[in-house]
């Protein structure tokens, strides 16, 4: 297992996507964070914090769950756990920054695409991902990204955060005999 | 992570701890989704659900089906007066032709006990009960313990009175089952000829007297009395049932005051349960309606999101 990314790193990636967001979209206004969970949630949080450090502006922030979007359902052997969406905030008109923290086939991104636009018609949704390992089945791609991670598809990426898993913040390769 | 294995929901007595858990926390997601302006989500989009039901059931069935239909399901129902069953076809007959037209899960309601059963063992589809004689009616059940939950937020160490016609209700026996399996403290009242022989082995407290049932109750649940039972002499007559057992605002303070007070309805104001208390603010009557859909999406995701044939 290959260490791609120290905690250091993934701050500085969180801190500079933060900025990167502001510019793009010319400050705070009607710009909301929406995390995929797990970990895009608890990067979200990071995001929006960093945000509010930067500009001093507290921007609306949701959680998604994309289960019940996913186009695998009737082929996965176990159905996976579905838990609570909670974005409490209308989405119409807004611009929605999706955030993951793998962006690999796009699938999981499409299905949350799905999920939001049954929330209501955001202006504008962009996507930020922590880590492009590429190898894309769909036509999608992110407007912000911490680290571009050339992969083998054999290999897998393991992305561990204080909030969710015990340790400190990381980006892991792994190949496939460790899996 | 919890890992689910059943094909079927046929009886609460077959579900561990953690699967109760499971439906309680999938139920709580699904509860959202209703709640929004687009009620649906594509989860069981392509799937099947029949609903047969050979008794009566007004709640029970729009439930089950506005569940299966936020889930992106097609359903179709077959309601006994007008189906083959009064031709004399067989129920299982009946459930192999179902399952001739691809149905992947049949929601079965009969009044003979174990009819769900019958067709689980003879089919290959999933079967959920949504009422077998008085024996089951899981999914009330749940509804039941997942708005105890939500309102009291824990179902541990509770106090629970159930109060009426024990021994006919299969509603009775569901949240006995599912709430004994939570550690809550289950109480059952009624009169006499109304509790069932041996009942205290399914781990439940026994009394006929309502003061010590409802006493320091967390939850006060009253049982539809079912008129007819007066005719078959369980019952001296209805107003010597309503002196003894009806829950009235008097009566509801034995329970602590914040107690809630549920009834799975029909509900006849005045036999079992006092109007002021089925409109009082203690009431949750109608939030076990809401949260019967979400449970019953649970229940539904639960046993179709995944390839079932195994």
């Amino acid at each position: 297992m290959t260490k791609v990314m120290d905690s250091d790193q993934v701050r500085r990636a969180v801190t500079r996507i933060a900025h990167e967001i502001l510019e793009r979209n010319k400050g705070v206004e009607d710009v909301c964070i929406v995390g995929i969970r797990t970990r895009g949630a608890i990067l979200a949080e990071r995001i929006h914090k960093a945000i509010r450090e930067i500009e001093g502006a507290d921007v609306p922030c949701g959680i998604l769950d994309i289960n019940l979007y996913r186009d695998d359902l009737a082929v996965a052997t176990r159905q996976p756990v579905v838990r609570e969406t909670l974005i409490d905030f209308d989405i119409t008109d807004k611009t929605i920054v999706l955030v993951d923290d793998v962006l690999y086939t796009g699938r999981t991104i499409r299905a949350a695409l799905a999920a939001l636009v049954d929330l209501g018609r955001p202006a504008v949704i962009q996507l930020a991902a922590l880590v492009d390992r590429g190898h894309r089945e769909l036509p999608i791609r992110a407007d912000f990204v911490g680290k571009n991670i050339p992969t083998s598809q054999s290999q897998k990426v393991k992305v561990t955060l204080r909030e969710a898993d015990s340790g400190e913040d990381g980006v892991f390769l792994q190949e496939a005999d460790h899996a | 992570m919890p890992k689910w294995t059943h094909k079927h929901l046929l009886d609460l007595q077959e579900m561990s701890r953690d699967d109760i858990a499971l439906i309680l926390e999938t139920a709580k997601s699904f509860k959202e989704v209703s709640q929004r302006e687009v009620k649906k989500v594509p989860a069981l989009r392509g799937k099947t659900v029949a609903l047969l039901f050979a008794e009566p059931s007004t709640r029970t069935r729009m439930s089950f089906e506005l569940a299966a239909k936020r889930l992106s399901a097609d359903t179709l129902s077959i309601q006994a007066a007008a189906s083959s069953l009064v031709k004399g076809e067989t129920l299982l007959d009946t459930a192999l032709n179902i399952q001739a037209m691809n149905v992947d899960l049949v929601v079965v309601r009969h009044s003979a006990s174990g009819a769900p059963q019958i067709i689980a063992n003879g089919t290959q589809m999933a079967v959920v009960n949504a009422g077998d004689g008085c024996r089951s009616h899981p999914t009330q059940g749940l509804l039941d313990i997942f708005t105890m939950n939500e309102r009291i937020g824990k179902l541990e160490g509770i106090k629970v009175a159930i109060v009426g016609d024990i021994l006919h209700s299969r509603v009775a026996r569901s949240n006995i089952a599912g709430l004994t399996r939570m550690g809550a403290h289950v109480v059952v009242c009624g009169p006499g000829t109304l509790i069932p022989m041996g009942i205290e082995a399914m781990g439940v407290q026994v009394t006929t007297r309502i003061a010590e049932a409802l006493k320091d109750a967390d939850v006060v649940m009253a049982l539809r009395m079912q008129k007819e039972r007066q005719q078959e002499a369980y019952l001296p007559t209805v107003s010597e049932y309503v002196r003894e057992f009806c829950i009235t605002p008097d009566r509801l303070r034995y329970a602590k005051p914040n107690a809630i007070v549920m009834h799975p309805g029909p509900t006849n104001r005045g036999v079992e349960i006092a109007a002021e208390v089925a409109d009082g603010p203690q009431s949750v009557i109608l939030d076990q309606v809401t949260n019967g859909i979400a449970v019953r999406m649970a229940v539904l995701y639960l046993l179709l999101g995944r390839k079932a044939k195994v």
